[in-house]
């Protein structure tokens, strides 16, 4: 039996935050243990703490946190007693730590192979050949290819993927005890997530390293934890073993989180085809041609022949990774980029060559609410003034525009009297309904969602997708749904088209595609999806 | 790489020709008649008129153009009328001081200002941070030659640690040379200082936000090695920048401060050429400033790519 002590105690820990934010505990009275060899996920929505425990227990706290009581044990020693020296000393040797974004979270100016040797010389007396060996190895610990090529590498040379994977070699080279991991898969696409986070595990297991690993996603929770915390507003709602919280939780929050998680099993939604089509697309492509002065062109094709169509009150979802081109299909639709090959008709009407002043008038009929609330609105215009600029510019008068605007935000369930604020009085929800208004004031035929709900924390992910199929149901609106996330999809699209690498791979009815998947792509995609085994409607319904 | 630097190089080219066309004109349209200056107050206007034939200037003016082009562009920058030598040798004469004065100026300023700016921005809010942005406004708003005779009044005539001016060349005595370039050097440096301080504390602030600076005080780095080996080549792009418009300035800033200090360099020349209207020696100087200013800048964007890998040209 090994030594059951844990790696991780944290007693009572409290965060105070500065005057003046809207609560004065960042973190409050918050006790968990992690033991050698164990993954505990700290779960919660945004603003509830989880990340702030992390850096406390690293040291790393903004200036402005303080913590003011309570103890964080490594080992049994009281790291919040510890001076600056000390906790460099613990850093990377004792207890690592890994973030949400590899994309920015290595130094773009030095190779990777030197951002790792810079652990090795600050805490080994190592020469630089054992250094070197010893970083060659832990490379290929992490199952990177050529491990050589990547110790040379610059981290813009290399996929998300592979940062991440640099960022739990430098975390791990130095075997700690203790490894937290910050989102380390948020950011990345499900395929690669799934390899790092068997990565996370096969390391942990093999080196009885305790994890501390901090997610949003219950998918990823039942993926990889042995136990977990549910946190609110910086209090500990209620932790127990994965299986437990998971299919039977006690605390109605929990209840709650869990019971938002969307389904990936579809939902039968009936669908039949009557409706006239409002968008078709023929042969669509988009083709990127890079010239230099001296240099031979470099072309990048981001779509290619996509053939979709759209029915009114119909959602068809297109679901694939980063760089698969859902995004560039959506921009051609809109003609927010041309598109270089192929047609796009809209209603009778083609718009893929049109000229510009002959697209204005059909411009009105798409419309777009963008992925993030928190830029997609100008912070010097009031949310009234964003929402009637659009129909005013086609014609409508302030005061017709703005009765227009007040019922819209009834529409999205917001108050009418709230238009003459601004965009940074609103929560990321309550922004993107205003997007979604914004969006409806020029009473659009074809609504594209453009990763609309992946920002939001999950609870109000699922108020923002409520939202958005009734009003397609009760407008009749043609719904055009960009999205990664295969959940979300499976509730809410009729129609689901695949990308990969700029093509559709596999195109059909939600049901169809995601109950019998054809093509590999789509089934390698599924079998990614974190937590697929997991049914948690089972949870809100006990 | 190469290609790029064989297209910046072939860029000097048209550059080079609008400037030539410009100081050409201004230089003939301005009043003043440059043969009469020569000649003295008391000669003759058939004197006047006779130089006016040597020098070319009875020539239609297209043409004096083309002979003065034709001319440069065999290395042959024609003769100063005022100094009686050929410009080549002029500017030979004046380069040293010039140079030395720039190359001390410079090395001055970037090595105080880095690091006050790194070290302002890591103590943001602090007293030293305040210091430095106060000095800063300060060095901004002080005319270069106020600092020039306060430096000369204190170091040079009450505490007598230093000449007051002259120049002495630098393979005649190295030590002699150094002492006489401090006082100078030090007048000029303080507005570069003032202004590459504030850069550096800006573009640092910038970059210690960025996430690889938590990652890197993750790994348990010493504050030092995050600040100088993370934070700084991160924000070197801006700070290259700005010190290569600093380099373009100094010309400019030359030129108040060899006449405080009686350095007879390039900045002296010109001020005594445009007030003698020696058109062969204006014309020179300028375009061997714009060619430094074309070249230097291909030198800052070359060196951008040693201290960010993701620049490729």
């Amino acid at each position: 039996m090994p030594d059951k002590k844990p790696v991780l105690e944290v007693r009572n820990l409290t965060v105070a935050l500065p005057k003046g934010a809207d609560r004065v505990h960042a973190v409050e009275n918050v006790s968990f243990t992690v033991n050698p060899g164990e993954i505990v996920c700290l779960v919660g929505e945004s603003g509830s703490g989880k990340s702030v425990i992390a850096f406390t227990v690293m040291g790393l706290l903004a200036k402005a946190l303080k913590p003011t009581g309570g103890e964080i044990l490594l080992e049994g020693e009281n790291i919040l007693a510890a001076s600056e020296d000390r906790l460099r000393q613990l850093r990377c040797t004792r207890m690592s730590m890994i973030f949400q974004e590899p994309m920015t979270a290595l130094n773009p100016v030095m190779t990777c192979g030197e951002q790792i040797d810079e652990v090795l010389e600050t805490h080994t007396k190592l020469d630089a050949a054992a250094r070197k060996a010893k970083i060659i190895a832990i490379l290929t610990r992490v199952k990177l290819p050529e491990p050589e090529r990547i110790y040379a590498s610059f981290p813009h040379q290399l996929s998300g993927g592979q940062r991440q994977r640099i960022m739990i070699a430098m975390a791990l080279v130095l075997d700690p005890v203790l490894l937290i991991a910050d989102e380390p898969t948020t950011a990345l696409d499900v395929t690669t997530q799934a390899e790092i986070l068997k990565l996370i595990a096969e390391l942990q297991e093999g080196q009885g390293t305790g994890v501390l690993f901090i997610t949003h996603d219950f998918g990823v929770v039942a993926e990889i934890a042995h136990r977990v915390a549910v946190l609110r507003w910086g209090e500990l709602v209620e932790m127990g073993p994965t299986e437990q919280i998971l299919s039977r939780p006690t605390q109605d929050y929990t209840k709650m989180l869990i019971g938002s998680v969307p389904s990936i099993v579809p939902a039968h939604r009936g669908v039949r085809r009557d409706g006239e089509t409002v968008l078709r697309t023929e042969k669509l492509g988009k083709t990127y041609v890079s010239k230099g002065f001296f240099q031979k062109g470099r072309t990048v094709r981001a779509a290619a022949d996509v053939d979709l169509d759209i029915r009114r009150g119909e959602t068809l979802g297109i679901v694939g990774e980063s760089g698969s081109g859902k995004s560039t299909v959506a921009r051609c639709i809109a003609r927010l980029i041309d598109p270089t090959e192929g047609k796009v008709y809209l209603g009778d009407t083609e718009i893929a060559t049109l000229p510009p002043g002959r697209l204005r008038p059909h411009r009105r009929k798409v419309q777009i609410v963008f992925q993030d609330p928190y830029r997609s609105l100008n912070p010097r215009m009031t949310v009234g003034d964003s929402i009637v600029e659009g129909p005013m510019n086609f014609g409508l008068s302030r005061s017709e525009a703005l009765a227009r605007a007040r019922t819209l935000m009834e529409t999205v369930r917001l108050d009418p009297n709230a238009l003459d604020r601004y965009p940074h009085q609103f929560s990321g929800g309550q922004r993107q309904r205003i997007c979604i208004a914004r969006a409806l004031a020029m009473e659009p035929e074809l609504l594209i969602a453009d990763e609309a709900v992946s920002a939001l924390d999950v609870s109000v992910q699922k108020q923002v997708l409520e939202l958005l199929d009734e009003i397609r149901q009760r407008l009749k609106l043609a719904v055009l749904f960009i999205t990664h996330d295969l959940r979300v999809a499976a509730q809410i699209c009729d129609f689901v088209a695949v990308m990969s690498q700029g093509k559709v791979v596999e195109y059909g009815a939600a049901e169809q595609v995601f109950g019998a998947p054809r093509h590999d792509y789509t089934k390698a995609l599924f079998a990614a999806a974190p937590g697929r085994h997991w049914d948690f409607s089972k949870a809100s319904a006990a | 790489m190469l290609d790029f630097i064989a297209r910046r190089l072939i860029a000097i080219i048209p550059v080079l020709a609008v400037v030539a066309i410009f100081v050409f004109l201004m230089l003939r349209l301005t009043p003043g008649d440059p043969a009469a200056v020569i000649a003295g107050d008391n000669a003759t206007s058939d004197q006047i008129a006779m130089i006016r034939g040597k020098l070319g200037l009875d020539l239609p003016i297209w043409q004096q153009f083309a002979i003065w082009i034709g001319d440069m562009l065999h290395g042959n920058f024609g003769e100063s009328f005022f100094f009686k030598k050929t410009v080549v040798e002029l500017i030979q004469q004046r380069l040293e001081p010039t140079l030395a004065l720039s190359i001390c100026t410079l090395i001055i300023a970037v090595f105080t200002a880095v690091p006050l700016g790194v070290l302002a921005a890591y103590r943001q809010g602090s007293w030293i941070d305040r210091i430095v942005m106060g000095f800063s406004v300060l060095g901004f708003s002080m005319p270069t030659f106020v600092i020039g005779y306060i430096l000369i009044y204190i170091f040079a005539i009450n505490l007598g640690w230093l000449p007051v001016q002259g120049y002495v060349r630098i393979g005649v005595d190295f030590w002699q040379f150094l002492e006489r370039m401090v006082l100078p050097s030090i007048t000029l440096a303080i507005v570069y200082i003032a202004l590459l301080a504030r850069i550096t504390r800006a573009s640092i602030l910038e970059v210690l936000n960025e996430d690889y600076i938590r990652t890197a005080r993750a790994k348990g780095l010493s504050t030092r090695v995050v600040l100088m080996r993370h934070a700084l080549r991160n924000a070197a792009v801006p700070i290259l920048t700005v010190i290569g418009i600093g380099i373009a300035l100094l010309i400019g800033g030359a030129v108040v401060t060899e006449s405080v200090y009686g350095l007879p360099g390039l900045g002296r020349l010109t001020v005594e050429a445009v007030l003698s209207r020696d058109f062969p020696t204006i014309q020179a100087v300028i375009l061997m400033f714009s060619v430094v200013y074309v070249v230097i800048n291909l030198l800052i964007d070359i060196s951008y790519t040693l201290f960010d890998p993701r620049i490729r040209y």
